[in-house]
């Protein structure tokens, strides 16, 4: 049995890959057999995600030699608590979108459903590949998988959706071009690619210019991918634009991902001597604040749903960073290391996930884009816009919500680091998403449609979306409570604590 | 299996089902619940359940929830609690509105529950339900009065309840334990010592020690009919039972309650109110028992004889305090009047009703072979063996006044001053009579057998009521008042006035707050939100397109700058150019080119790479 588990980190990427290719080629004999097999892929990763999480729980890291080839010259697999956590945060809300998208996709684009799923199952393949590897190059290659195949979804709609694409490929390009040119410094000065071998030879050259540099285009490359301010600018329309799943899964999950490689580049491949050696991190706390501020600021001058949520990502992101920027200095228990950094992501993952998916609905039932035009929706849609109130509360950070808790830690490590200014910015942000939800809850409630619209005899009637789309979104939505309840248990926080151990953050046992 | 089920659950979940039953089948039910409760009781303390001694606890955020604490203490307070409640709610049996059996039996449940809770936090959970149902028995007698009553009632309790938190709070704070013991006691200002603070004003504020007396004796007279006689059991007297577990023997409670017992008695000198007056005595009365409380050091003969006196007070109080409270029920439902001025000589049609108040009324003033004598005398009794001389004067003194009151003065005018009938009266509904009746009975079988009570008490009880001492004292006490009453009787009788009490200060008191937060804070209110909404309005129009906002500011402050200098056409012509410009904001955004975002990119990277390679060592 132990000998299956060791195989499952390579089925997680090669299984999804063939898929993409099976769905292409399914697609040309029977068109609804491709949401079956995407469905079937996804359900069969996801369990194989919770039996990695459980070995490497139980026996520590999974070690996979692609091909048999030793680590310093082969490709190698490396999953460890940290990567088994957010390989399962991506792949159920890559399920959730995928539930989602039956009866969304047959609608907003029917007659390019093959394609969409291929891209979208290699979005996906593409996202694990960056999760799981344990050589840099080899991660670059997976963030250029997930990366054109997210440029063609976003594209996807056409029109509009086309410049948006193109701006997020010019920028996303030189992203990836900033990340492999840093690949190529360090390759130049130490003649590896593989994580933890560059971690043990990159040691002696901390002070050599050129392995600064590299760090200096890692940092630059992954903040346009994450979207980290002032680098922010393709993601509004990018998000606003594509399909709701696809905004779903980019927004809640693939700049997450990009997080993920800047932690793993941070803390893997550079140690925490180099980070110290360097006031690194304290400058992006100041860029994570600024990105805070904002981000909540121009969501609240949006008049598009969507762009509102993406602005709020960007807010979002600058919670992330600002976590990951103290992670340093902050070492007691619940909310000491990357726990609050790894606590927002997977809350961010359920809040906004669900926040597009419930926009995206308001969007599949009626074609409304603008916050002026909910009026009265909660009549409408009750179901939805009460996931909406939900998720939205999340994001506010009312208790017992899991928002709440993942902003009350970082807030807690912030007073811990004696940085009453950080403080100060996440409540005022946290008003600040008052502002900009509160606006979209009072339309939908408290607002009544005007007298026109009630002649047509829909008036009152109940509009709601189909089950197949309304289950993801209750789903994510009751998660975002229940999430609260079980950080507030502190449950999941064995895991973080695993991970804190493994790159000598927290306090020292 | 359950190992014990809660009496005062009995009441809560038994009153939710009252809705569902009808005619006959609902006084059946309503009667019935206080039966289980009794034999649940009696169960009790024959063992079955529960050893006494032994607790029945419930886990919650960490800490043990102890909701059944069985020893003699509570359950001698269960026993009257349950037995009174049986009385009261045959008295109240002919209401027709469910909301008020509810309330009443939540009100009951909540105050056994208080009895029953061994730990602060379960304590609290009940006592609030008791001040919320205390406040609907009040307000369902749906008059103007009353209202205003009950929302001081509870803005009193509101008080109370946010003491007994805080205390508790500090008091978790301090000891980290929420179990419900006896509180540290001492002077000075420490943590330890705030929180008893707290928690005792709490406790004095539902006993109604003045001067924070005046919700009772405002609230009580305002009540509907039944409702009154639920109210005079159970509030002060779980108060008494709280304050017997939390503070014994500490000394400024003696002072309190012997105040409190001769102020009582003086207030209700002025009383034209029949309810109102007998509303004071219960202040005068549960004087006593705090007296007691003040005197029942643990471990000393007199401290036990006075802890005994307490409860066996508080015991007596519930039985004839009802009664009382019955019979000028029973009038004011008859005759709809409660005023002693406007009452009178009607003996001819309620002699049954006065018969059986009059027991109430011998009762509360200590007459031989009356439960009041078998009980007070014990309080009065320990206040000789602790040789307290001037609060044993007090508190004779006060027994002089409760019987001049509510035995001689009360009686004369409702049923026999004025000669002829005031008003047409008749006896009152047979339940109420029955109800009385037996109330009256238990009265009298624990004046004649004190046994009864003395073997429920929780300390073994060393005294004979019926010495000839006792006797001779006590009834050359009653047979000079009644003299002294007969003598000055039509100087004694009721004037229609309104008593001047302590609520006065929160009455007025309110009024001014009132008038403070209408009009000089609503102001500042409302000034602050327009400032506030007028701030927020201006940054959203700014912030919609910061850049042309800027352009139109500018432009605006130039147009102004050249109005100052001359008048000339062409400013008309700027001013119609910047109204159009008003109106089409926001207008495009200008967004970042791609380009743009490029440099950015670029400068910021080239920022990074200073910064990283030349500005740190």
């Amino acid at each position: 049995m132990t000998g299956f588990v060791e195989h499952l980190p390579i089925l997680t990427i090669v299984i999804p890959l063939f898929s993409a290719f099976t769905i292409l080629v399914a697609g040309w004999f029977n068109k609804k057999s491709c949401i079956f097999i995407f469905w079937l892929t996804l359900t069969a990763q996801f369990i194989m995600s919770f039996i990695i999480l459980r070995r490497v729980l139980i026996h520590g890291p999974i070690h996979y030699w692609l091909g048999g080839w030793k680590p310093p010259w082969g490709i190698e697999l490396v999953v460890d608590s940290l990567n088994a956590y957010i390989l399962i945060i991506l792949l159920f809300l890559s399920l959730a979108c995928a539930i989602y998208s039956k009866s969304n996709i047959e609608h907003e684009l029917p007659g390019k459903r093959v394609s969409f799923y291929t891209l979208f199952q290699l979005l996906i393949a593409g996202l694990c590949g960056v999760t799981l590897t344990g050589d840099i190059f080899n991660m670059f290659v997976f963030i250029e998988i997930f990366s054109i195949s997210a440029y063609a979804l976003i594209a996807a709609r056409g029109k509009i959706a086309l410049k948006a694409s193109f701006t997020y490929l010019i920028l996303g390009s030189i992203g990836t071009c900033f990340f492999i040119l840093g690949i190529g410094c360090l390759y130049s000065v130490t003649g590896s690619l593989n994580i933890h071998d560059l971690s043990l030879l990159l040691p002696p050259f901390y002070g050599n210019k050129v392995v600064k540099a590299a760090f200096v285009f890692f940092i630059v490359g992954l903040s346009i991918k994450m979207a980290l301010f002032p680098f922010h600018t393709w993601l509004p329309d990018a998000h606003a634009f594509a399909p709701a799943e696809i905004s779903a899964m980019l927004s809640g999950i693939m700049i997450e991902i990009s997080t993920y490689a800047f932690i793993r580049v941070s803390f893997s491949v550079f140690t925490l001597e180099f980070l110290k050696l360097l006031p690194v991190f304290d400058i992006l706390c100041w860029v994570a604040v600024a990105a805070i501020l904002m981000g909540s600021v121009m969501a609240i001058t949006q008049v598009n749903l969507k762009r509102m949520l993406a602005y709020s990502s960007v807010a979002n992101m600058g919670y992330i960073m600002l976590a990951v920027g103290i992670s340093l200095s902050a070492v007691e228990s619940p909310w000491g290391g990357l726990n609050p950094a790894l606590m927002h992501i997977a809350n961010h993952a359920l809040m906004k996930g669900c926040l597009f998916l419930a926009a995206g609905a308001f969007i599949y039932k009626a074609n409304l884009w603008h916050i002026t035009e909910f009026r009265g929706l909660a009549r409408k849609m009750p179901y939805t816009c009460a996931a909406f109130v939900l998720a939205a509360i999340s994001m506010i950070g009312i208790p017992p919500s899991a928002g709440f808790v993942s902003k009350l830690y970082i807030i807690l490590a912030s007073i811990e680091i004696k940085n009453y200014f950080f403080v100060a910015v996440l409540l005022i942000s946290s008003l600040l998403n008052l502002v900009y939800f509160w606006r979209v809850i009072e339309t939908m409630y408290m607002k009544h449609e005007e007298g026109g619209h009630s002649s047509h005899g829909s008036h009152g009637m109940r509009e709601e979306i189909p089950l197949g789309m309304l289950i993801p979104i209750l789903l994510l939505s009751s998660l975002c409570i229940v999430m609260g309840i079980v950080w507030l248990g502190k449950i999941p926080i064995p895991i973080l604590d695993q991970v804190n151990l493994m790159f000598g953050l927290g306090k020292v046992p | 299996m359950i190992d014990w089920f809660h009496p005062g659950l009995i009441y809560i979940l038994g009153s939710a089902l009252i809705p569902f039953f009808r005619g006959t089948l609902k006084k059946v039910y309503l009667l019935f619940i206080p039966a289980l409760a009794f034999i649940n009781l009696l169960l009790i303390s024959k063992g079955v359940f529960l050893s006494e001694g032994k607790t029945w606890s419930l886990s919650f955020l960490g800490y043990d929830l102890v909701l059944g604490r069985i020893d003699p203490l509570s359950t001698v307070f269960a026993y009257v609690f349950v037995i009174a409640s049986f009385c009261m709610m045959l008295f109240a049996l002919h209401v027709k509105e469910d909301g008020q059996h509810i309330v009443a039996y939540l009100y009951v449940g909540s105050a056994l529950g208080v009895v029953f809770s061994g730990d602060l936090l379960t304590l609290f959970f009940f006592w609030e339900i008791m001040a919320w149902s205390a406040l609907f028995l009040i307000w369902y007698r749906k008059t103007k009065a009353s209202f205003g009553a009950g929302l001081r009632y509870i803005l009193v309790h509101f008080f109370g309840g946010a003491c007994l938190l805080g205390g508790i709070f500090l008091h978790v704070q301090t000891t980290g334990s929420i179990a419900f013991e006896t509180f540290q006691w001492g002077v000075g200002l420490n943590w330890t010592n705030l929180s008893s603070y707290l928690i005792l004003l709490a406790f004095i504020i539902n006993a109604a020690v003045p001067p924070l007396h005046a919700w009772l004796s405002d609230a009580y007279p305002e009540a509907t009919v039944t409702g009154a006689v639920f109210l005079t059991a159970f509030t002060t007297k779980s108060a008494i039972y709280v304050l017997l577990r939390g503070f014994p023997g500490v000394e400024l409670l003696i002072w309190l309650g012997a105040i409190m017992a001769v102020y009582g008695v003086v207030f209700a000198v002025l009383e034209n109110d029949i309810r109102r007056l007998l509303a004071y005595h219960i202040i005068s009365q549960v004087g006593y028992m705090v007296c007691g409380v003040g005197m029942g050091v643990v471990g000393t003969p007199a401290g036990e004889m006075a802890f005994n006196g307490a409860v066996a007070h508080a015991f007596s109080h519930i039985l004839y305090k009802a009664l009382l409270f019955m019979g000028a029920g029973a009038v004011l439902e008859v005759t709809g009047k409660s005023k002693l001025t406007e009452l009178g000589g009607i003996y001819k049609y309620m002699p049954i009703t006065f018969h059986l108040y009059m027991v109430g009324a011998y009762s509360i003033s200590g007459f031989p072979l009356f439960n009041g004598f078998v009980s007070k005398t014990m309080v009065v009794q320990a206040s000789a063996m602790w040789h307290l001389p001037i609060i044993w004067l007090m508190l004779e003194g006060a027994s002089i006044g409760t019987f001049l009151h509510t035995g001689l003065k009360l009686p004369w005018g409702v049923w026999f001053a004025k000669g002829e009938p005031a008003c047409k009266a008749k006896e009152p509904p047979w339940n109420m009579l029955v109800a009385m009746g037996i109330t009256a009975f238990f009265c009298t079988l624990i004046g004649v057998y004190p046994k009864i009570l003395y073997d429920m008490l929780p300390y073994p009880v060393h005294y004979e009521p019926y010495a000839p001492a006792h006797l001779v004292a006590m009834s050359q006490l009653l047979l000079f008042t009644f003299v002294a009453f007969w003598l000055l009787r039509k100087r004694l009788h009721g004037e229609p006035t309104i008593t001047l009490d302590t609520d006065w200060f929160y009455r007025k008191a309110g009024e001014r707050i009132i008038w403070f937060c209408e009009k000089p804070l609503m102001t500042f209110a409302n000034f602050v939100d327009r400032f506030v909404l007028n701030a927020a309005r201006a940054l959203i129009w700014f912030s919609k397109n910061p850049a042309a906002a800027f352009e139109i500011k500018k432009k605006e402050m130039l147009l102004a700058g050249k109005r100052r200098l001359a008048k000339s056409v062409s400013t008309d012509v700027c001013e119609q150019a910047l109204e159009e410009e008003k109106r089409k904001y926001p207008g495009e955004l200008p967004g970042l080119t791609l380009g743009a975002s490029i440099i950015l990119i670029l400068f910021s990277f080239l920022l990074y790479l200073a910064l990283y390679l030349f500005a740190i060592p």
